[in-house]
């Protein structure tokens, strides 16, 4: 008896602290209740009620969730990207390292660029390696592919002193002070045409380096290469020991920001280059929710009255179970989060069919037992043993399929897409918190419930 | 109790009626893949107005770009398909529009997939689809403690697999619909949706067998089939309700998706009653009579 009232606290429990995670977080309460001159001030409400975010320290950690649904780029509009690295000049052992190294330098150009939570995975395919990169919501999506797909090497060249006067490009050498020897960069305009440039400041190893360079070289010119291709060559006036820079090379003001993203970000060790990019516009996005959360409602509705309709009360318990089903799903994508995307809200819809099946076969056994001619409380309990054995086998059935569909381990040999990987997720979440409500919540339903009418008649 | 068993040749029938047409599609026309799989670009335009797409069609071919085919996908929407492009032609393509129809097209989808990828895709979704049939069947063969089981449900599970195939050929076919990821998807997604379906049949064998060892395979199958067939198809009805809402309401992307989850669910409604049932009561025969031969 106890753990059944254990049960029904439970239910309740989670049941309201869904139905707390699930709301919007900003309510506007606004009711007034004044008529005519008659002035009751007390019965008029304008209120705005704010939920703050969870933050919960655990150890060193930080548990913090804004809880709020995250989108994926179908729904919010944005960019899937897939870029492939050029490995050949790097030796097989140190492949990994680069891709991952790449993968951080473009985690921080991107998050400098100002996109928020970008998600950004490597994969290997063969002896492929790729970076899958995806933004939402980003508008200018070209200048987020130029942003990204630059190596962004700095190197600062001078000429031999074998040079004569007709030295082209070709004649300049690497001086050994790169992009590495960087502090930082920031955009800077020409105090006399109010161009944009890129402002560099060295680190005190690049500083004493670019102190002997322009020493060396007062009254020649030195280049400044990027990726191989030179961006200017200044003739040195006098020798520079601030440690301080500009490069001045006829740039827009967001080239000159990129650029300044990319040497803060440092250098991507590969180069890297395009081979799939989708871009999905925000209003289709837009358009496509909202209609598959109305079909989504109109869907989850007729079942609704379907089961009343064939179940009678009990389908009501196993409405009110399906309702419980609806809040906890919506509350763990908050919490995990999960990022939904359509094909994802696809499998949540998927899913409710599946959460009834639980009941469908419960009820069944339970029509079979009753018609037996056993004592009505007893079949209700028989019926929820026996059913078990097919929920959970079936049950597992859809799971395996899910767990292939994400592919948790990245295995190379599956797909790793984003809208596959969202629709496992989904359809996985669902299936086993429908095993939960379907069995748990409908018996604790129909204990407190269906038991006390059957006793009252 | 009715004897379903007897019309199982009529089962399999109905089965061939749906899948025979299918086939024969899936041999002469084949799929249509979407640029997942072939690579390619996809663009959709929305403009202010109305245009026949046999207009863009022609702009585009004039001006040399090679164009596999233009859509209407939407009101004023507009799906062009070419081979994959570089980003800075696809503004150009996005410019001649704007300048040839005088209007400000908006740019709703641009996706580029490399000719490699698409081939990859290919592989990885075989090895998915046999992964997934591989582990369904020792799942299955282990929890019935007998192979016999794993090998009719999978059967079951090509049956729709094949009726998705056939169906989707004939609908490229008739109204161009594509085959891409998210139809990839729908076919394993249903696979384990049939496989769910026949469990549920199986675990009544299963029981039964236990209940009444002397009664024969056949009256067992009988009686599971009966005390199934109204819980498979108040189940497959409410995920019907569901598929139909979302086919007729929800959102253009993913249209198809739901139409072959649709076809799939009835197809696996179908097959793990009157396929996967059937076919063990077959296989019972078959290795009965070896035995009395023996």
């Amino acid at each position: 008896m106890k753990r059944r009232r254990f049960l029904v606290w439970l239910v309740i429990i989670l049941t309201l602290g869904s139905l707390y995670v699930d709301l919007p977080s900003k309510i506007h309460l606004k009711f007034d209740f004044s008529f005519g001159k008659s002035q009751l001030s007390w019965l008029k409400i304008d209120k705005e009620i704010t939920r703050p975010p969870l933050s919960w320290p655990i150890g060193k950690y930080r548990f913090y969730r804004d809880l709020e649904i995250k989108k994926g780029i179908d729904l919010a509009g944005g960019a899937h990207l897939v870029f492939q690295a050029d490995m050949a000049n790097i030796v097989p052992e140190n492949r990994q390292a680069a891709i991952d190294s790449a993968k951080d330098n473009i985690e921080k150009r991107v998050n400098l660029f100002g996109v928020t939570e970008p998600v950004i995975q490597t994969s290997k395919v063969g002896d492929d390696y790729r970076l899958i990169v995806e933004l939402a919501g980003v508008t200018d999506i070209n200048q987020a592919i130029d942003l990204i797909g630059q190596t962004a090497q700095l190197d600062f060249r001078e000429l031999s002193q074998e040079a004569t006067q007709a030295a082209t490009f070709a004649d300049f050498q690497p001086t050994g002070l790169t992009g590495k020897d960087l502090k930082k960069s920031e955009v800077k305009f020409d105090p006399n045409s109010g161009e944009p440039q890129v402002g560099l400041e060295f680190n005190s190893e690049g500083t004493q380096k670019f102190a002997d360079i322009t020493s060396r070289n007062v009254g020649k010119p030195v280049a400044i290469f990027l990726d191989e291709l030179p961006v200017t060559a200044p003739n040195v006036q006098e020798p520079i020991t601030s440690g301080e820079a500009v490069i001045s090379g006829n740039f827009t003001l967001d080239e000159a920001k990129e650029l300044s993203i990319q040497l803060n970000a440092g250098a991507l060790p590969v180069p890297i280059s395009l081979i799939e990019q989708r871009n999905i516009g925000a209003t289709l996005g837009v358009e496509s929710v909202q209609k598959s959360i109305q079909a989504g409602l109109i869907g989850l509705l007729m079942v609704i009255v379907f089961m009343a309709a064939y179940y009678g009360r009990l389908g009501l318990l196993a409405d009110g179970a399906l309702v419980v089903y609806g809040l906890l799903t919506l509350a763990l994508y908050k919490l995990i989060p999960v990022t939904l995307t359509l094909p994802g809200i696809a499998g949540f819809i998927l899913s409710i069919g599946m959460a009834v099946d639980a009941n469908i076969l419960i009820f069944e056994r339970m029509k079979e037992e009753f018609r037996s001619g056993k004592p009505r409380l007893i079949a209700i309990e028989l019926a929820f043993g026996r059913a078990w054995d097919s929920i959970r086998d079936a049950n597992i059935c859809t799971l395996i399929t899910c767990f292939i569909l994400f592919n948790p381990f990245n295995w190379s040999f599956l797909n790793v897409s984003g809208m596959v990987r969202g629709f496992a997720l989904t359809l996985g979440l669902g299936v086993a918190l429908s095993l939960f409500t379907g069995i748990v919540v409908t018996r604790t339903l129909i204990r407190a419930f269906y038991r006390k009418e059957k006793i009252k008649g | 109790m009715i004897n379903w068993m007897k019309f199982k040749w009529l089962y399999f029938f109905i089965s061939a009626l749906v899948i025979i047409p299918g086939l024969v599609s899936l041999f002469i026309f084949g799929l249509r893949p979407s640029i997942d799989f072939t690579g390619g670009t996809l663009l959709e335009y929305r403009f202010n107005q109305e245009i026949s797409p046999q207009e863009i069609n022609n702009l585009l071919q004039e001006k040399d770009y090679e164009v596999y085919s233009v859509q209407v996908s939407g009101e004023k929407n507009y799906l062009l398909r070419m081979p994959a492009l570089e980003k800075e032609k696809a503004l150009e393509v996005s410019n001649l529009l704007a300048e040839k129809f005088n209007d400000e097209p908006q740019e709703i989808r641009f996706e580029v997939v490399g000719p490699t990828l698409g081939r990859e895709l290919m592989i990885k979704t075989i090895v998915a689809i046999i992964l997934a049939a591989g582990f369904i069947l020792g799942y299955v063969a282990w929890r019935f403690k007998n192979a016999k089981f794993g090998f009719c449900a999978i059967l079951a599970m090509f049956h729709d697999t094949l009726v998705m195939l056939g169906a989707f050929s004939l609908l490229g076919y008739f109204f161009g619909v594509e085959v891409d990821t998210l139809f990839v998807t729908a076919v394993l997604t249903i696979l384990s949706f049939s496989v769910h379906d026949t469990v549920v049949v199986y675990d009544r064998i299963r029981e039964s067998q236990k209940l009444f060892p002397k009664a024969s395979f056949e009256s067992l199958v009988n009686k599971a089939v009966t005390e199934t067939l109204s819980r498979s198809l108040n189940n497959s009805l409410t995920i019907i309700f569901m598929l139909i809402a979302l086919l007729l309401l929800g959102g253009v992307t993913i249209k198809w998706f739901v139409a072959a989850l649709l076809i799939g669910t009835v197809s696996g409604t179908y097959s793990s009653t009157f396929n996967a049932a059937p076919l063990l009561v077959l296989w019972e025969n078959i290795s009965q009579r070896r035995k009395k031969q023996q």
